[in-house]
This record gives structure tokens, sequence and C-alpha cells, in this order.
């Protein structure tokens, strides 16, 4: 294997994206990680997490699962909005979410039943570290 | 009179008890309606029903023969009897109504009080009394347990003769022949559909029937049927004398209303049949009332639609819980016959029967159309039939429920389109019925949409019910709406998502013209908002067809769905899959052994392709550039499975082998592959070139297809396998191999140009404006001069054409993204497990206990994250 800083200048890279679980804030990848309009999954703690970056630089972060499919893509979805609302959608049968709540702006429950929400991670961006 | 044999179910004080006796479409209406009203919350309902299944659409019976199944042509949603508190009883007919004591008795023994009876028991097929109809093999044409029957007994059948050639047996012959049996109709009248259609719409009628295959006995009737030795029908014997062999017999010769249980309580019928009611659809006791079938209404008649029977459901409602009265007076016998795959529509008074009407009538024998309209002395349309074309059936029928003297010249409305003046299009007034099921008028569509919020057809018809019931005024619907959003300055239509407000073909253009080259500038200066999921890959596609360059460089990377995003396909289990391409589906042995030495290594399941090539499925985002890697080095390229992009173009092996063969397909399709790789489309392209007429590679089922003749090549578009499946249409003939390159390169890029998002070639051609002769016009006569263009635009696609994948595994930013984790690179997705099945992985169903896959995760240009802080 070889080591390799990430390709992008020195200033960006000092960005970093944090998501908090409760307790504490964690680093989670550099901000040059994600495209924008795109996200990147994160492994914390044994739980798999979607991160985003919109076009204007705020992020988001919110539960990997796809509550209709049960697969764990929805780090692979597409950005976008509706009305007012930032949303993320499902690469599999592309439901459309709120980035913000986690709520499912098409259906309600999920087939099994549960709830059609994405948990949410508080997100940030910093410098301080 | 029968008495008590159980206990009574006691009558709850304060409740009044109704009790619907029949489950079928009015009486499941009457439900809706009755529920639906204020009063209703101090009912107690119960329901008897004869059938073992709650009520079904039974004007799409037939449909169960192409398909449809029984849950979805039902008409109450599971949770219907238990949300409303109805006491819904299956299987259980009632046998007796005791009036005196307000009873009703079920076959069980059952017996229920009444406060308030409401009869819907419908109507059953009426048998003539000729000897012989109990045999084996005959059948009636009512419930799905009928048709289910016909199925079952047509499976050993080989002639079928359906008994009557009206609305319903015409449905019937054509399930008869859709499974396979020559058929044929018997009509005792001198001509089909009599009830509906007139003379000369009844021998164009009779003649397509005919041309389907149907063979058509008008003026004779059935004396007898004949049965051989076994029990079971052999055949008939007719009123001419003659003898009309078949082994399956249906009779469908009219209905006769279920009045038994209302005679025998001593209520008044019809002469002819039917329980006698007012126009509140109360019978003689005002305790009883019938509705639907059954029922022989204020205006004499006993109706057999379901449109009548629905505004009885909803008369007899009110009539029950109190709601304001909305009396049953008569209604629209319009009709339009579906499925047989001939189109004929009656409406209103069709035979001009009021005092005073003339006929206006066009008839074009040799293209199969006929067209009349009877028209009023105050010049209001009343009726009419039309044959061949049904098209303007849904303006016309609302048109003459409503009764106005017209604004367009009759004559104009029954000439056909190219032939009539243009005048804009016919307006409907607001109190025109536009759906005559459910008795919706073009006002409470309107209205709909202006007061209630509704902004598309589909919220329109959860909230009028409009269209949702035979569906045939489901395009005027469109129409209304659509007028009505255009007024309030909302154009929805054309729309390709909220944050544009242009077609897919606009957008093109607006990128073309102005040189756009990035969706932020596209979304800035013509969109607003961020986006979605509709308009990005849409954009995206823009880009790459017009720009070129790879597209997962910049600000395009973002723009992609996700099978482009990774190059990959994504399967039910957030797996990828991965096709290379191979040209014409032509591999050599050491093609297939790489590609079996790379499925083994990485553990993947393997499966040859509709599309003439391999899939390899179950590949984690870590392992694709791994496995491509390994395949571009043994000479493969994208197959582009993942793209809205040309997919196959599938041969035979023509000449060179095939003793048929009369040119070499293999090569051109080779050829055509190679030319047309990774061009970016609306929709995926499917080709396939065949080498003689037998048609070994299907080519009438792809977008272009071509196949081989002595002197050239002829060159077909527009064929579709999927959902709907299209036959191509020939676009030219006997080409020579640079000529064909050259229209489909035209074809191609004008295509590409003028389709709206997701529209395969076979919609696009059947929607635009003047169809396969425009687009040859365009293509082949270069009719608008941008064939230089087009050709221009090809050209540049081929040269600029680069294997994405190649491109992507020389580039180390590119490949960045495919780690399943960006905070642990290298570590797969452990929610992505497999089972193994048939001596290969599958992905773990839920409770399935699955493994992730032990192997390499071999990322090409491996790297570690390095904090810089
Ligand atoms: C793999 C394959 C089935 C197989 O095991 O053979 C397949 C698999 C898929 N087809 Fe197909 N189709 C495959 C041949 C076909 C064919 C047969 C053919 O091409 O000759 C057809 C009918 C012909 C046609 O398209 O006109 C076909 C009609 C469809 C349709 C319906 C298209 C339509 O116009 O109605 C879809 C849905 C869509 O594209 O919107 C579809 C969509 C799909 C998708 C992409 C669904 C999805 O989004 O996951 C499947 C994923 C493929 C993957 O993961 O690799 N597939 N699909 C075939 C791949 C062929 C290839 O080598 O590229
Ligand atoms: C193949 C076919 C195609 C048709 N196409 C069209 C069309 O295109 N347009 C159109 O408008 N109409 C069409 N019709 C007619 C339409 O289906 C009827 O008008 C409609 O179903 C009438 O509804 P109903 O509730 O009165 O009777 P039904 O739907 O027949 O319901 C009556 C129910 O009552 C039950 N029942 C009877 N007696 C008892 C009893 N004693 N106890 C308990 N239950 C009992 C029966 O089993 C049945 O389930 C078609 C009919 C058929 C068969
Ligand atoms: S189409 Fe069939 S018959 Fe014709 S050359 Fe190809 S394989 Fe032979
Ligand atoms: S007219 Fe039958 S659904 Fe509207």
């Amino acid at each position: 294997m070889t080591l390799t800083t990430t390709s992008a200048g020195p200033r960006a890279a000092l960005e970093s994206v944090e998501i908090h679980d409760g307790r504490r804030w964690h680093h989670v990848c550099a901000l040059t990680d994600l495209v924008p309009g795109r996200g990147a999954a994160v492994l914390l703690g044994g739980e798999q997490v979607a991160v985003f970056r919109d076009r204007s630089g705020t992020v988001y972060a919110v539960a990997n699962r796809d509550p209709f499919s049960g697969a764990h893509v929805m780090s692979r979805g597409l950005l976008g909005s509706r009305g007012p609302v930032p949303t993320l959608a499902s690469p599999m049968y592309k439901h459309v979410f709120d980035l913000r709540d986690g709520r499912c702006l098409d259906e309600d429950a999920a087939p099994d039943g549960s709830p059609a929400v994405l948990r949410v991670w508080p997100a940030r961006r910093t410098t301080a570290r | 009179m029968t008495r008590p044999t159980a206990p009574l179910a006691p009558r709850h004080a304060g409740r009044r008890h109704v009790v619907l006796i029949g489950h079928g479409m009015v009486g499941q209406r009457f439900l809706e309606a009755l529920v639906a009203l204020p009063g209703a919350a101090a009912l107690r309902i119960t329901v008897l029903a004869e059938e073992p299944r709650p009520a079904y659409d039974r004007v799409h019976l037939t449909s169960w023969f192409s398909g449809t199944s029984a849950d979805e042509l039902t008409l109450c949603p599971p949770g219907f009897a238990a949300e409303h508190g109805i006491d819904l009883r299956l299987g259980d007919p009632a046998t007796a109504i005791d009036r005196a004591t307000r009873t009703v008795t079920t076959a069980s023994g059952a017996v229920f009080g009444y406060d308030t009876l409401v009869l819907a028991t419908g109507s059953y097929p009426f048998v003539p009394p000729v000897p012989g109809t109990d045999a084996a093999g005959c059948h009636v044409y009512r419930t799905l347990d009928d048709v289910a029957a016909i199925r079952a007994d047509a499976a050993g059948a080989r002639v079928g003769a359906v008994v009557g050639g009206g609305l319903l047996g015409l449905e019937a012959a054509g399930a008869l022949r859709a499974m396979g049996l020559a058929t044929h109709v018997v009509e005792f009248a001198p001509r089909l559909m009599a009830l509906q259609v007139d003379k000369g719409g009844g021998d164009l009628l009779r003649r397509k029937v005919e041309d389907l295959g149907v063979r058509v006995h008008t003026g004779v009737g059935t004396q007898a049927v004949l049965a051989g030795d076994s029990g079971r029908v052999r055949a008939m014997a007719l009123s001419d004398g003659g003898e009309l062999a078949a082994d399956l017999v249906v009779f469908s010769a009219g209905v006769r209303p279920r009045d038994q249980l209302a005679r025998e309580c001593g209520l008044e019928v019809g002469q002819r049949g039917g329980i006698v009611v007012d126009d509140e659809c109360r019978t003689r006791d005002p305790r009883v009332h019938a509705i639907g079938e059954c029922a022989l209404t204020s205006d004499g008649r006993v109706h057999g639609l379901v449109a009548p029977g629905y505004a009885m459901a909803e008369t007899a409602a009110r009539a029950v819980a109190g709601g304001e009265p909305a009396p049953f007076t008569g209604a629209d016998t319009s009709t339009e016959l579906k499925l047989l795959g001939v189109d004929v529509a009656s409406f209103g008074d069709a035979h001009g029967a009021t005092q005073g009407a003339l006929d206006v009538v066009y008839s074009d024998g040799r293209s199969g159309v006929y067209r009349k309209l009877v028209v009023g002395g105050d010049g209001a349309l009343l009726g009419g039939v039309l044959v061949g074309d049904t098209g303007s059936y849904g303006v016309l029928r609302p048109l003459a429920a409503a009764g106005r003297p017209l604004d367009t010249a009759p004559g104009q409305l029954v000439l056909p389109a190219g032939l009539a003046p243009a005048t804009g299009p016919v307006e409907l007034p607001d109190d025109a019925v536009v759906c005559s099921c459910h008795n919706v008028t073009k006002g409470r569509i309107r209205a709909a949409v202006a007061d209630e919020g509704c902004t598309s057809v589909p919220e329109v018809k959860k909230c009028t019910k409009a269209g949702t019931g035979c569906g045939s005024c489901v395009k005027v619907l469109g129409t209304v709406v659509d007028g009505e959003l255009a007024s309030r300055g909302v154009t929805v239509e054309d729309r390709l998502c909220e944050h544009f407000a242009h077609t897919r073909a606009e957008l093109y253009d607006i990128v073309r013209v102005k040189g756009v080259a990035t969706f932020s500038r596209l979304v800035e200066e013509h969109g607003t908002g961020e986006g979605c999921d509709v308009c990005k890959p849409v954009v995206a596609s823009i880009l790459a067809s017009l720009a070129g360059g790879h597209i997962l460089d910049g600000e395009q990377a973002a723009l992609q769905d996700t099978n482009d995003h990774f190059l990959a396909n994504l399967q039910r289990n957030g797996s990828y899959s991965v096709v290379p391409r191979v040209p014409g589906g032509e591999i050599t042995p050491e093609g297939l052994i790489t590609i079996g030495g790379i499925a083994r290594d990485f553990g993947l399941y393997t499966k040859i392709t509709g599309g003439q090539r391999i899939d390899m499925f179950g590949a984690a985002v870590d392992q694709l550039p791994a496995i491509w890697r390994r395949l571009v080095d043994a000479g493969f390229e994208s197959g582009h499975a993942y793209g809205k992009a040309l997919r196959t173009v599938k041969s035979c092996v023509g000449q060179a082998w095939c003793r048929y063969g009369v040119q070499d397909s293999s090569a051109l399709a080779i050829e055509l592959e190679l030319r047309y790789r990774g061009l970016r489309s609306p929709h995926k392209l499917k080709s396939a070139v065949s080498g003689c007429a037998r048609e070994c590679a299907e080519a009438q089922g792809k977008d272009f297809g071509v196949i081989a003749t002595s002197s050239g090549w002829n060159l077909y578009v527009g064929g579709n396998g999927g959902m709907t499946p299209r036959h191509a249409d020939l676009l030219a003939q006997d080409l020579d191999h640079d000529t064909l390159v050259r229209i489909i390169d035209r074809f191609l890029m004008f295509y590409i140009r003028t389709a709206d998002r997701l529209e395969r070639t076979s919609t696009w051609l059947e929607r635009i404006e003047g169809g396969l002769d425009h687009v040859r016009a365009v293509v082949v006569d270069d009719s608008l001069g941008i064939c230089a263009d087009l050709e221009e635009l090809m050209a540049r696609h081929v040269e600029a054409y680069e294997d994405e994948w190649a491109a992507t595994l020389a580039d180390p930013d590119r490949l960045r993204r495919f780690t399943s984790f960006v905070n642990a690179p290298g570590t797969p997705d452990p929610a992505v497990t497999f089972v193994r099945e048939r001596g290969q992985i599958r992905p773990a169903r839920t409770g399935e206990h699955g493994t992730p896959l032990q192997r390499p995760v071999l990322i090409a240009g491996d790297r570690v994250e390095v904090r810089t802080a």
C-alpha cells in the first residue's frame, strides 16, 4: 500500500467534517472528501452514517440505511431541494427525505411498517483541529 | 314466510341497523357513500354477500385474462370494513326476507333483523332456454369464478362459441381468441352490438371483428347445445339449420335482474323483471331500497351499466342516512368497447330516437372509420356512434350529455382531423359530465384544481374519483386539468421538475445554443433551487451528449445517478454489478476465460444477460476498481449497463456461418456498437442486426434495428421490448453501408435532441407530431436542413469517445470515491451479505443469515487517509 495525502490543496484539507453522537464531536472526514451535492458513508462506532455537503457548503449527516430497501446506500443518493426543503433522494427506489429532520417526504412508513425517518446527526465543519 | 331458525341478532337500541344484500360494484359504492355521510355514525351496518370475496371491478373482469389479478381488481380496500365497523359476511347469501318481522335469513341459517334493507343483488346472465345448456363446457361470464372456470376449461378446448354479440359477448370473444381458441360469435340480431350501434357502424364493426380472426354469425339463433359421448359440448344447433362445431360455449345473451328475493317477499317487480323503486330508490316498502342492476327505476328501465348504478348508490345512501336528497331519474347509457382491439363507442341517443333528430355521418370504409352524430332540431348534440376511431368519444359524450346547442358545426366534428378546418379544440361547458362512471362534471374537476389545490391528474382522481371507473374519460380529464392549471399560470405538464420550467428538449437547446457547461450555471440562469434526482441526471446526460468529457469530472460528478456515479449497476443489497462490453455478442475463448477468472477470483455471481453479454454481480464498491483493472488490462471496456446510453447491438452469426445469411450481420453489429458506444441519450438505446429476414437478432424489437436484404440493409426504428412492447417501423430500405450509418447517425442525434427524459424511441416516435413520416422527412430527406449538424455532432461523439473505466483507473482523484467508508477505506460494507445458491452467491434476504464474503479488497492506487492536522 502507498500512503498519500488527499490531492486537494492544503487549506481545504484543513477543514474537517464532524458529527455529534450525543456525547461529543467526532471527526469523520475532510471537507474535500465530499463532492458538493454528494455524500460519503462513514463508520461511527459500528453505525453507518451518510454525510453530505451541499453546493453552498453546508454539511449534513443522516443514517446510511434506506428504510425502504434496507440497504445501506443513502450516502450514494443525490442532494436537491423541494421548495425550501433541502433533500436527499435514495438511489434505490428514489424516495426523497428532508435532510434537516430525516423525514421521508413521499411516504410515511417503510414496507415493514416502521416510520420512514432517517436518524439525523448534528454535523459541522471546523478548522479548529 | 320464513321463521327465525337462529337467535336474532339484536337490534341495538339507538343504532339503526342497515342490512345490505349483495356486495357487488354498486353495493360497495353504496357503503362508501353511506359512511361518508355524517348520519352514518348512528348506523350499524351488515353486509350479506354471496360471492366469496369482497366487491371487485366487474367492468374490468376481462382484464383478468391478461394478467390483472383478483387483488388488483378489488374495489374494497383491505381495511375498509373494519375501519367503518361494517360486518361483512362473505359467502353467505341471503335466502329469504320477512318484511313483517323485518328479518333476513341467510344460507347458513343466520338471521338478521333490520331497520333498513338495501338490495343490491345485481343481475344473472341470461341463458336461452334451449336443450343441452347444462353440458360440460358451457359457461356464463359474470364473476371471477366464471372467468377462472373458463380459463381452466379453455386449456383443453379448441373452438369457442360465444352466444350473444353485444358488448359483453364481444369482450368474451376477445378473451377466448386471446387464449388461442378459434372463436365464433353467434348473434340473433342482424348486427353486432345492436343496442348501441346503427347499421352503418355495425357493418364496419363486423368487418373489424372478423379481421381479428373472430367469425361472426348474425341473424341466427341457438336452438340447442349438442353434447358428445363424454357429455361435453361438441356443437351448437343453429336456427338456420346449420351446426357449429365448438367445444366451449359462453352464454352472453344479456342479463336479467336478480329480483327473486324481492318477489318472494311480496315486493312489486316489473313485468320483465326488476324491483320497482321510486326516484329515491325506495321500493313500495319504505324500509326497503333497491339499487344497481336489480332495480327498475322511475324512468321505467333496468340499467345495466355501472354509472347509473353508482348514481343510485348515492341516492339511496342519502335516503338512508338522511343527506340532502339526490333523486335518480335516469342515466347516461354511453358505452365504449374495451379490449377486443376494435374501437367502438356509442353515447346518448345513438339511434336518433328523439323527435326531429338528424344524423351527420362520416364513413370511410377503406380506412375503417365510421362516425355518426345525432343532432337535435335546436342544434344540440344528442348522441352518436363511433367505430374505428373513438378518439373524440371523451369530448363528445359530455357534450351530448350537456344538451346545449353546439358552437362547432357538427360536420366538422365527424371529419377526420386532417380534413376538418382548424378551429381550436371543442370547449366543454362546466356542467358537462366528464366522468359518467362517477358523475363528475367539468366544473367539479376545475374546482378540484382551483379550490382544493390538486395539481395533477392522479390528485384529481383521488379527490373526485373521476377516471377511476371504466377509465374512458382519463384523456379528457387530463386536458381539463391541464387547461385549468394553465389558466392559473401553472404549467406543470411540460416541466421537467420543480426546478426547471422546461422540457428536456428545451434544456438541450439552451445548453447547445448558450454553450452552458455546468449544472450550477444552468440552474442559476434558467431554474430555481438546488435541483433534484430528476433534473440532475437529465442535465448530466445533456452535458455528456453535447460537451463530451468524462462523466465523473468536475461538477458533473455530482449530478449522476448512483449507477453512473460508480460506473456500475446498484443491486438490491447495495452491491454492484459489472458488465463489460461484448460488441455484437462476439467473444473470444480468451475473453470468456478472462471474465470467468475474474468472477471466480472475486467471488462474483455470473449470468448471461438478455443482451448477449455477461453480467457479474455482487461486487462491493471497494472492489470495482480492482475488477475493472483486470478487465481493462485484458482489453475489455465499459458496457454502459449503468447509463442512459447505448447498451448492446445484438447480432446473429449471419452470412459468415449461417446458411441463410445474405450479409455479414456480426461485422456490422460490432461496427455499430463501437461507433455508438458511450453515446448518452434520454433513455437507453438498444440495437440489433440480423443477417436475413428470419430475424434471429430480433432487430424489430430495438430502438434501431437493421435487417440484411440481398441488396443492402433495411433500417427499422422505434422498436421496444420491456413494459410496452412495440414493433419497430421501417424507416428506409435497401441502404448501402455508408448511407445506413449516416441515417442512423442522424436518427440518433435527432432523437437525443428532441426526446423527453426517459422517453424511449418508441414513445418518442408515437408522441412527436407527424410521427414516423416526419422523422423520415427530417433524417432521410433533410426537410429541416439540420442533417449536416446532426452528423457533425455524431462525428464529435465518435472522436471524443474514451472508455470511462480506463479513464477512471488512470486518475487517482476519480478513484477516491470507490470506498465504502471515507473514514475506513478498505473496510467493506458489513451490511452486504450473501448466501450460496446453486453453486453461486446471491444477496441474503431479510431473516436469512448471510455472510459478508471473505475476499480480497484490492483497490487500485490504494491509499490510507493521512490527517493533516
Ligand atoms: C441483466 C439484464 C437481465 C438479464 O439477466 O438478462 C437486465 C437487467 C436490468 N434491466 Fe433490463 N436487463 C436486460 C435486458 C433487457 C431486455 C432484453 C434486451 O435488451 O434484448 C429488455 C427488453 C428490451 C427493451 O429494452 O426494449 C429489458 C428491459 C428493461 C426495462 C424496460 C424498458 C422499457 O422500455 O420498457 C427496464 C426499466 C428501464 O429501463 O426503465 C430495465 C431495467 C433493468 C435494470 C437496469 C433495472 C435496475 O435498475 O436495476 C436491471 C439491472 C441490470 C444490472 O444490474 O446489471 N430493463 N432489459 C439484461 C441486461 C442486458 C445487457 O446485457 O445489457
Ligand atoms: C364482463 C363484464 C363487462 C362489463 N363492462 C361494463 C362496462 O364497460 N361499462 C359498464 O358500465 N358496465 C359494464 N358491466 C356491467 C357492470 O359490471 C354492472 O353494471 C355492475 O357490476 C352492476 O353492479 P351491481 O352491484 O348492481 O351488481 P353486481 O356487481 O353483479 O353485484 C351484485 C352482487 O350481489 C350478489 N348477490 C346476488 N344475490 C345475492 C343474495 N341473495 N345474497 C347475497 N348476495 C347476493 C352477487 O353475487 C354479486 O356479487 C360489465 C359487466 C361484465 C360482467
Ligand atoms: S437471421 Fe437467422 S437465418 Fe438469418 S443469417 Fe441470421 S441466423 Fe441465419
Ligand atoms: S367515465 Fe368511466 S371512469 Fe370516468
